[in-house]
């Protein structure tokens, strides 16, 4: 028993050190020095001022200017609307406002649960507003399911293309640009499934939305 | 359903085979201590480590000296890591490791988590990036995510030697597998794996969260840490605890659909080579190919009925008025609570993969899969990690029930039964027996009071209404007793209502009856696999006669699917009516 005891007690001490200081030291010198972008986390600059990550969802909605001129504000969250000269990411239900991406959390809506479907139409319902003025043919029955349901980590940086297809109608209009040249940022910015097969192809919001500000200019 | 998912799952089957077949030949060797392309780069180190630890590795160890080494080293373990979860703040930790300052969660969280990782659960009431700070990540967490996997993996190898010993008692060395393990099998595979990741955009630095000002006028923070490093130990070793509080599915975990191939090879890799190692070292490769393909034909069954499921939708989508059919640009189905860049295939497939395992990591919300979707990780959690299974424990379990088939099949042709020229007698049927009862009744037992008491009946979450809400409390001690790990994840055991634990407290029913669920239902079965071991050990060997039953052809495959889906389906057949069931035949909405 007390050869057990202490083999343990220097084991533990020894493969600690071996695994949980010296292991992930390693990797983090080794991807420092190969791969700093992506061990960093893929960050995105504009004009010097980091505006994202390039896999990390984010909300393209904009504060709302009460008036007094601040920023209005409810249950302590901003009030915040789509901005219709940008793609709207999928719906993100984490805590502090959507896109928190320091606390990432599942939404879990059961498959059978009024609330889901109550959450469901409440997002059908913003879509609908947002898009139909633009795509006057637009019905619930042609939503994409990935446009009003949350992704799993509700920080999901794509959408499908799809929904980026009818949102493109509404883009190409408050940007004043063709239909064409908008479907085709749509399909500059959509990765392909991974080794050809796996996964489903989707668009990446943060990256399409900027090649439009690099076009026609930015809001803020 | 599309071509390309069907493709996605067939492909995996395949390369899956392939890569377990080469890696289990390869643990034989290590196992039985032949030479490996390895050998002159770890033979040194090996030594070193067993010169420190003091062992005299050429001393075998019977059942007995075998896990009372086993569990005094669980128990330091415990103990190291309940001091460094709640001493996380304490003045000696350098600010860099905790750049946020977060507090220790509460005794009670601790106790759960600990108890969780100890067991290769990774059960969590926590969120990680809430709650922990890099160096409780790193020293404390992820050291156990490498240890946990390397005790299930030592018991399983103990118990082939059992199977196969010609004479004594001696099962091998309990640390000098344990030695070869952490640097032949898991090592290896984890420095590459980590680099992988990396270079696909898995996250791997200690700078503080960033915040970004978007390009819409909001702010953003981004969680940041050494993500890459646990993050693939976390699944070669079956564990399932992420970094993050939504695990795979977080795109710094699982960046894109070929991460998410990969991440489902890690997970399976060694389960399935075990099986393998198995057959190799028992001398007839075809044992393992036996057993092999119980498991694959099981697997496949349950994959296929979670992405006919989740493909058709859930009825509540259906009822807000959506069409979930495969449309042009988009691959439809319920696609709540799933990420876009698996889609529909990739992420019914991760949830098999990870609940036939005892991995438990997840890329989507099981709790916002449909019925019968949601079902199929509750019925590969009743099968009791006999599907492939844990590093190790697979194994040993599923050598459990090949035990009892044998025996089964041993009555009905009216002979005492056999295995691998051994004699099944009562002391090992009792054994295997009981070592199969205790993960289901650690499941019931647990899901019984947690539903009873209004203490258990606080964890439900305010949307668990109706049978979801049952289903949330019995998934959640069933997922614990099998030491898996994925959550409906509604249910709670720890209120936190600011990061980095300022007010939060934890709920003490939960906490402590999921702590001991899952380490009464770890350690009693691998006390019951090393006595069957230590039983088998000593027998003679008689040769094999005409009226043998062999276990190396297609009807004792048949038999052990039978034996597996009867035990479990009998075990859990009433409480899975009043849960998934119920949703999945009503289409009623709660």
């Amino acid at each position: 028993m007390k050869r057990d005891i202490v083999t343990s007690v220097i084991g533990m001490i020894v493969l600690t050190i071996l695994l949980g200081l010296v292991y992930p030291l390693v990797i983090t010198g080794v991807s420092q020095v190969a791969f700093p972008g992506n061990a960093n986390g893929q960050k995105v600059y504009v004009n010097g001022k980091l505006v994202g990550s390039k896999i990390i969802g984010q909300s393209f909605k904009a504060p709302v200017i009460g008036k007094n001129g601040k920023p209005e504000e409810k249950e302590e969250e901003l009030v915040t609307e789509a901005d219709p000269r940008y793609f709207q990411s999928r719906p993100s239900a984490t805590e502090g406002g959507a896109y928190n991406a320091a606390a990432s959390t599942f939404s879990n809506r059961g498959p059978n649960d009024k609330a889901t479907k109550e959450a469901d139409e409440e997002n059908i319902k913003e879509y609908l507003e947002l898009n139909k003025p633009y795509d006057a043919s637009l019905t619930v029955a042609q939503i994409p399911v990935d446009a009003v349901n949350t992704s799993g980590s509700n920080l999901d940086p794509e959408i499908s293309q799809a929904n980026a297809w009818i949102q493109a109608h509404r883009v190409a209009a408050k940007r004043g640009l063709s239909l064409s040249v908008v479907d085709g940022l749509i399909s500059k910015y959509t990765d392909s499934r991974g080794l050809g097969f796996s996964g489903e192809q989707g668009v990446n919001v943060l990256e399409l939305n900027l090649a439009l500000d690099r076009l026609t200019g930015g809001t803020h | 359903m599309t071509f390309a998912g069907w493709l996605t799952i067939i492909l995996f089957a395949v390369i899956l085979t392939v890569a377990a077949f080469a890696l289990g030949g390869y643990m034989a060797k290590v196992y039985t201590g032949k030479r490996v392309f390895l050998s002159p780069l770890l033979a040194g180190p090996e030594r070193f480590l067993l010169r420190v630890l003091r062992v005299d590795s050429e001393r075998g160890q019977d059942w007995k000296s075998y896990a009372k080494s086993l569990i005094v080293f669980s128990l330091v373990g415990w103990l190291l890591l309940y001091v460094i979860l709640r001493t996380q703040d304490a003045f000696f930790v350098p600010h860099a490791l905790n750049p946020l300052g977060y507090h220790s969660a509460p005794w009670n969280v601790t106790f759960n988590t600990v108890s969780s990782f100890l067991t290769n659960t990774n059960w969590q009431y926590y969120s990680g990036e809430t709650t922990m700070s890099y160096l409780s990540q790193m020293l404390g967490l992820t050291v156990q995510n490498w240890l946990s996997a390397g005790v299930g993996i030592v018991v399983a190898v103990a118990l082939i030697r059992g199977i196969i010993g010609r004479s004594g008692k001696s099962l091998g060395n309990f640390w000098q597998d344990l030695v070869r393990t952490v640097l032949y099998v898991l090592a290896p595979i984890s420095v590459l794996g980590a680099l992988v990741l990396v270079s696909q955009g898995v996250i791997e630095n200690f700078t503080t969260y960033l915040s970004a000002h978007t390009i819409t006028g909001l702010t953003q923070s981004i969680a940041m840490g050494p993500v890459a490093s646990q993050e693939v130990i976390k699944l070669l070793g079956t564990n399932g605890g992420g970094f993050f509080n939504v695990n795979s599915a977080h795109p710094f975990e699982n960046p894109t659909a070929f991460t998410n191939l990969v991440e489902m090879l890690l997970v399976l890799i060694i389960p399935a080579a075990l099986v393998f190692t198995y057959g190799r070292m028992t001398g007839n490769r075809r044992q393992g190919y036996a057993i092999y393909s119980a498991m694959m034909a099981l697997f496949l069954a349950m994959v296929v009925v979670a992405y006919v499921a989740e493909a058709h939708g859930s009825p509540a989508q259906h009822a807000a008025g959506l069409h979930t059919h495969v449309i042009s640009g988009s691959t439809g189905g319920n696609m709540e609570g799933k990420e876009q860049r698996f889609g529909i295939a990739g992420s019914a497939l991760f949830d098999v993969v990870t609940t036939v395992t005892s991995c438990g990591a997840v890329n989507s919300a099981l709790e916002s899969f449909t019925g019968i979707g949601g079902a199929v990780p509750f019925a590969n959690l009743s099968a009791s990690e006999t599907i492939f299974g844990g590093v190790g424990t697979g194994l040993y379990s599923m050598l459990l029930y090949v035990l009892l088939a044998v025996f089964i099949g041993g009555l009905m042709v009216g002979r005492t039964p056999e295995w691998l020229g051994k004699k099944l007698e009562a002391r090992e049927i009792k054994l295997a027996g009981l070592g199969i009862l205790i993960t289901p009744l650690a499941a019931l037992f647990c899901t019984a009071m947690a539903t009873a008491s209004s203490g258990g009946r606080k964890s439900i979450s305010e949307l668990g209404v109706g049978p979801q809400g049952f289903s949330e409390t019995f998934y959640a001690y069933l997922s614990q007793a099998n030491n898996n790990g994925s959550a409906f994840a509604g249910y709670t055991g720890f209120i936190q209502p600011n990061a980095g634990n300022v007010g939060s407290h934890g709920v003490t029913f939960a906490d402590l009856l999921g702590g001991f669920d899952m380490l009464f239902a770890r350690y009693a079965p691998i006390l019951f696999a090393l006595a069957v071991a230590g039983s088998l050990a000593g027998k003679r060997v008689t040769p094999a006669g005409l009226g043998t039953m062999r276990t190396d052809n297609p009807t004792f495959v048949v038999l052990l699917i039978g034996v597996v889906i009867l035990v479990g389906a009998l075990t859990f057949f009433p409480a899975l009516l009043l849960g998934p069931i119920v949703q999945g035949l009503t289409g009623h909405l709660y």
